[in-house]
């Protein structure tokens, strides 16, 4: 089984962001593979070690692939660290500033071409937060999709996948043939932290570096365009008291004079 | 007039707020139609619950396949409207299910898409509170149909009825999009509390509580409020992480947000602090969630809670 997870590097999401040009700053910030895909690579390592491993000769493969600036080979080689085989990074500078659609379609035409078998990717990214890429990219593969899992299953033999979808609306369970897109959420696993092995072991690993021709896309025009952006203004500062026994009373008082009671 | 769609949203057969909201933003640009996906034979009552709100027209289409192929199916039968209606735009609720759908709509009919809108003007143009809330920015689609998905509880819905228009179309569902099959599907469970990114006021607990929610639980209920919980909280496994509040969890903007024992790290605050009034109870006068409340107690939660709980509950009486 070959299987691929979806990456992005992002800015720390404990750190400040700001917009330079319609677009959001990505140098000034520290950038790291974004939380969430973590959950994917951890997954994805769980799906092949429960199905004769990964190692070299073994019948499984997870492959990351991710889409953004050279830099982005730093946050690769963590999820290589935590045990993944290789990695393709789409780096263009055609790409700088792409929105999901552009960036759905150029991974999918890497997924089309690379004979995987099943796509797992984060539910979103911790910057632009749009959640969409995997939908966009089983609608553009025609692939199942299969996302906001909180469990998953896979059962290589019959080619079957089953996970059960968690969101606001409750809990589905869903099947489906492979080839499928799975994004997983936050709950469903505990990502390992890299070993000292894995970590060096990364050092040694591919990651194939593609420009758009070598993809086989061009750069399409923007499907949206920001107009303008501002920061907020800060929120007037408000009534601060310590309490001295009477806190809560004072509390409830505000929220009377708010017409929240 | 320019026809700008929306995808009626339910809870159940409930037809839900936002879709008043997504109609009186939809209206500021043309004639509204509300689409409604159906179950076989539900369709009439179904349509017939859409009447909240400046909605001209109901689109009614009735498939098994909603139910057995979810987002695939929805999103299959919305693009070929879309393609034998030729709206400008297409507005759906920014939920999980709705951003998904509209994703894949976005593909289907190569056009624009914008998630997250917290307005969205007459000429179509969003508006969006991006990195947590501390940037505004505003973005128009430049290709296709406008597909804007748009938070619930940020749009004043104008709730006067309608009597819209029904109609009923025939579509069948294309078999690309029925690859993913549900099998069984378990309503959320409702504890008696709204939901977290709906609800009208929401209290959170985080590291302060040292795992004990008892106090916040008490104060949400007195107030009809969901209760969220810090990224600190839920990875100390004091609560289940759907409540976590923040960049890695959900993003609310209710009318009242109270953090208690929150300290109110970028993390937290990305996700609250579009909230339009903020309390908090924290006992380190330097936290700087204090930066955000509009008004804060400096105390004990454990103390502060109880007694604020009490004169809630006694002023309700």
């Amino acid at each position: 089984m070959k299987i691929a997870v979806c990456v992005k590097q992002v800015p720390d999401s404990w750190a400040e962001k700001k917009m330079v040009n319609g677009v959001l700053d990505r140098e000034g910030v520290d950038a790291v593979l974004n939380d969430l895909d973590e959950y994917a690579v951890e997954e994805a390592l769980r799906i092949v070690e429960a199905h004769g491993g990964n190692e070299e000769g073994a019948p499984n493969s997870v492959t990351i692939i991710s889409m953004g600036p050279e830099r982005a080979t730093e946050a690769i080689r963590k999820a290589l660290s935590m045990g993944a085989n290789d990695a393709i990074l789409v780096s263009d500078a055609a790409l700088a500033g792409s929105d999901a659609l552009a960036t759905s379609k150029v991974l999918a035409e890497v997924i089309k071409n690379g004979g995987f078998d099943l796509i797992i990717c984060g539910t979103e990214s911790t910057d632009a937060r749009m959640s969409v890429i995997p939908a966009m990219l089983s609608q553009r593969l025609g692939w199942a999709q299969l996302t906001f899992a909180s469990a998953v299953a896979v059962d290589p033999a019959a080619s079957s996948i089953t996970i059960s979808r968690t969101t606001e609306a409750g809990i589905d369970a869903i099947t489906a043939k492979l080839p499928a897109v799975v994004s997983v959420v936050e709950k469903i696993n505990e990502p390992r932290y890299p070993s000292f092995k894995g970590i060096m072991a990364a050092k040694k690993k591919t990651i194939e570096s593609r420009d758009l021709a070598a993809v086989g896309v061009s750069a399409e025009s923007a499907w949206s365009l920001v107009a303008d952006s501002a920061p907020r203004p800060p929120r007037a500062a408000g009534v601060k008291v310590t309490d001295e026994g009477n806190g809560g009373n004072e509390l409830a008082k505000f929220l009377v004079e708010k017409k929240f009671i | 007039m320019s026809q700008i769609f929306i995808l009626a949203d339910f809870a159940g057969d409930k037809c839900t707020k936002t879709t008043a909201e997504l109609a009186t933003a939809g209206a500021r640009g043309g004639s509204v139609t509300a689409i409604v996906l159906a179950a076989p034979g539900a369709g009439a009552a179904l349509a017939a619950a859409v009447k909240q709100g400046p909605i001209a027209n109901v689109l009614v289409v009735e498939s098994a396949d909603f139910a057995t192929h979810g987002v695939a199916a929805a999103a299959d039968a919305i693009a070929q409207i879309i393609a034998q209606k030729s709206p400008s735009a297409l507005l759906v609720a920014s939920h999980a299910f709705g951003k998904e759908v509209a994703g894949r709509v976005a593909v289907a009919t190569d056009s624009g898409i914008i998630t997250d809108a917290v307005d969205v003007s007459a000429d179509l143009t969003a508006t969006q509170l991006v990195f947590g809330g501390s940037t505004t920015v505003h973005s128009k689609v430049s290709k296709g149909v406008s597909v804007i998905t748009v938070r619930p509880n940020s749009v004043e819905a104008d709730l006067a009825d309608s009597i819209p228009a029904v109609e009923n179309l025939s579509i069948t569902i294309s078999d690309s999009a029925k690859l993913a099959t549900t099998t069984s599907s378990t309503p959320p469970v409702k504890g008696g509390r709204p939901e977290l990114t709906e609800a009208q006021v929401v209290v959170s607990g985080g590291r302060g509580t040292n795992g004990d929610f008892t106090a916040v639980e008490a104060f949400a209920d007195s107030l009809g409020a969901a209760v969220g919980a810090s990224r600190a909280a839920t990875d100390a496994g004091w609560y289940p992480h759907s409540h976590q509040v923040g960049q890695t969890g959900k993003t609310v903007s209710p009318q009242l947000y109270v953090a208690c024992g929150i300290s109110g790290a970028i993390q937290h605050r990305a996700g609250m602090q579009t909230s339009k009034t903020i309390a908090v109870v924290n006992k380190d006068p330097e936290a700087p969630i204090f930066d955000l409340a509009d008004f804060g107690v400096v105390g004990d939660l454990f103390a502060v809670l109880p007694q604020a709980t009490q004169g809630v509950t006694a002023q309700k009486s």
